[in-house]
């Protein structure tokens, strides 16, 4: 694994494809860009050109605010592998003002602080590559 | 059915495993591989899966079926095996789960296949191990419903109070509730001792009509309800509160014409703890929310409790093959119901008994399988 980003912890490079091309693009720019359904108006999480409950519906991309809470988090202390030296990091599902829950990092804080509820505000972790993480940090 | 008795085979090859325990299974049935004519295995199997391992097997096959939905992958086969031998499709199933992730390594669960998901990106790159995403759930339920770490310990208690009657478990000591909370903490909310072991090993079952059934010299326990469901992030929405169980119990409690009440005893997949305590609530055996009271004073301990469960140590003690804890479910359940439980453990006049496997992540998508069982045919 290749050095440690902005925060801390791996930045492993995403896999882009066609569905997520322009998700990933704005991110270099520091952008959440997120698909809403054109017919029931939900925000689909994972980013993809169709909204799930309808199959076939389109979707018009927008760009998020990058607002949030803590619907879940837990504070790793033990793991294998690359992650281990970035131990004790935080995982969390952040739920967006826009409705989905992403997995997630909350950053820039003591771990030991995070807590279900927690105003929370995107921050854009790059990867050598250039597309970045959407990861948190307290608001 | 057959449970491999081996923790740590090193020298063995997981197509061994696989042939030891479908040998072990149909000679406890008394039916040879010549009698096969349905085989069914999941991600654990290697290469084409179902495919590879009939021919390795020297299986004669017209029905193969390798639907896989992780660990609770066993308990689907055996609903799809009761659905097809009822429609006459099938006359004696096979289902094999074998692996050896503590001495040979992950197995053939397909990195790459997991890297191509189109969800891969956005959830692999933050450091979600298998603990991680089930404390995300964990700790959900202790903020809306109050669970304690200590009510999450009962359910490993119990376990270990069944393990110490089973010399082929790996974890055999009885541990107490302040031995669990004050093991390490892996991700918070989970402790060590609330996650399962890592062991090899694996198991098989054997399903059959009721013409065969009646010419074997061996007590055939009849499946009496199945339900599957699958639960994911239904695009951003998920609830980490509840597993699939809340869809395929019903449906499993239904077709058997039985009540949660009626159950003597439960199998229920433990990869840690809390995904006994949401699955109990799941299943409706204690109100939603519920499961942290429901589990204390040992509800879950054999042979007494309220309900026992996983009497020969489970996930969490006994072992764990290929990180797929369906298969051992089935099969303990079958142990009882055939009244061949260790004495110490066995329910005494089990006529009911539930099997649950949990298959995927609490944290992201799983599928749920149901089993309800019973003593006679
Ligand atoms: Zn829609």
């Amino acid at each position: 694994m290749s050095e440690p980003g902005t925060f801390g912890l791996p930045v492993p490079p995403p896999t882009v494809n066609l569905e997520t091309q322009r998700f990933w693009d704005a991110t270099r720019e520091g952008r959440l860009e997120l698909p809403r359904c054109d017919d029931c108006g939900d925000v689909v999480w994972y980013p993809r050109e169709h909204c799930g409950p309808l199959g076939d519906s389109s979707v018009t991309w927008f760009e998020a605010s990058g607002r949030g809470t803590v619907y879940s988090c837990t504070v790793t202390r033990r793991i294998g592998g690359s992650w281990r030296a970035a131990t004790p990091f935080v995982l969390a599902y952040v739920e967006l003002e826009e409705g989905p829950r992403v997995l997630t990092n909350i950053v820039g804080c003591d771990p030991e602080t995070v807590h279900i509820g927690q105003a929370v505000q995107a921050v854009f972790d790059p990867t050598p590559d250039g597309p970045a993480l959407l990861r948190f940090t307290p608001a | 059915m057959y449970e491999h008795p081996g923790r740590e085979l090193p020298d063995r090859t997981l197509p061994q495993i696989h042939a030891e325990v479908a040998a072990g299974a149909l000679a406890d049935a008394g039916l040879s591989l010549d009698d096969v004519d349905a085989y069914y295995s999941a991600g654990d199997a290697p290469g084409f899966g179902a495919l590879s391992m009939a021919e390795y097997l020297g299986l004669d096959l017209t029905y193969i079926d390798d639907t896989e939905t992780g660990g609770s992958a066993y308990l689907v086969h055996v609903q799809h095996a009761a659905a097809a031998i009822a429609a006459g499709q099938v006359n004696v199933a096979l289902i094999t789960l074998a692996g050896k992730p503590r001495t040979g390594g992950a197995g053939p669960g397909g990195s790459a296949r997991f890297s191509s998901a189109p969800e891969a990106s956005f959830e692999n790159q933050f450091g979600m191990s298998v603990p991680g995403g089930y404390a995300l759930a964990a700790a959900r339920h202790m903020h809306e419903f109050g669970t304690t770490s200590e009510q999450l310990a009962e359910v490993k208690v119990a376990a270990s109070t069944h393990a110490q009657h089973n010399p082929n478990a790996f974890l055999q000591d009885v541990v107490t509730v302040d031995e669990v909370v004050s093991s390490p903490m892996i991700s918070d909310p989970l402790h060590r001792l609330d996650c399962c072991v890592i062991t090899d090993g694996g198991g098989a079952l054997v399903l059959v009509s009721e013409a065969v059934a009646a010419s074997l010299n061996r007590h055939c326990v009849p499946v009496l309800g199945t339900g599957t469901a699958i639960k994911h992030t239904s695009g951003g929405r998920i609830d980490l509160t509840h597993t699939g169980a809340t869809r395929s119990g019903p449906l499993a409690f239904a077709e058997a014409g039985v009540t949660p009440a009626d159950i003597d005893y439960v199998s229920i997949y433990d990869s840690f703890t809390i995904t006994v305590l949401m699955t109990l609530e799941d299943l409706g055996f204690c109100a939603k929310g519920g499961g942290g009271s429901f589990v204390s004073d040992g509800a879950l301990q054999a042979p007494n409790g309220v309900l026992p469960f996983n009497t020969d140590g489970g996930g969490l003690c006994n072992n764990h093959p290929a990180n797929r804890g369906g298969m051992t479910k089935v099969v303990e359940a079958v142990r009882q119901l055939r009244g061949e439980a260790h004495p110490a453990v066995q329910v005494p006049d089990c006529e009911l008994a539930l099997a649950h496997g949990t298959g995927g992540s609490l944290a992201t998508r799983m599928g749920s399988a149901t089993l309800v069982m019973g003593r006679s045919a």
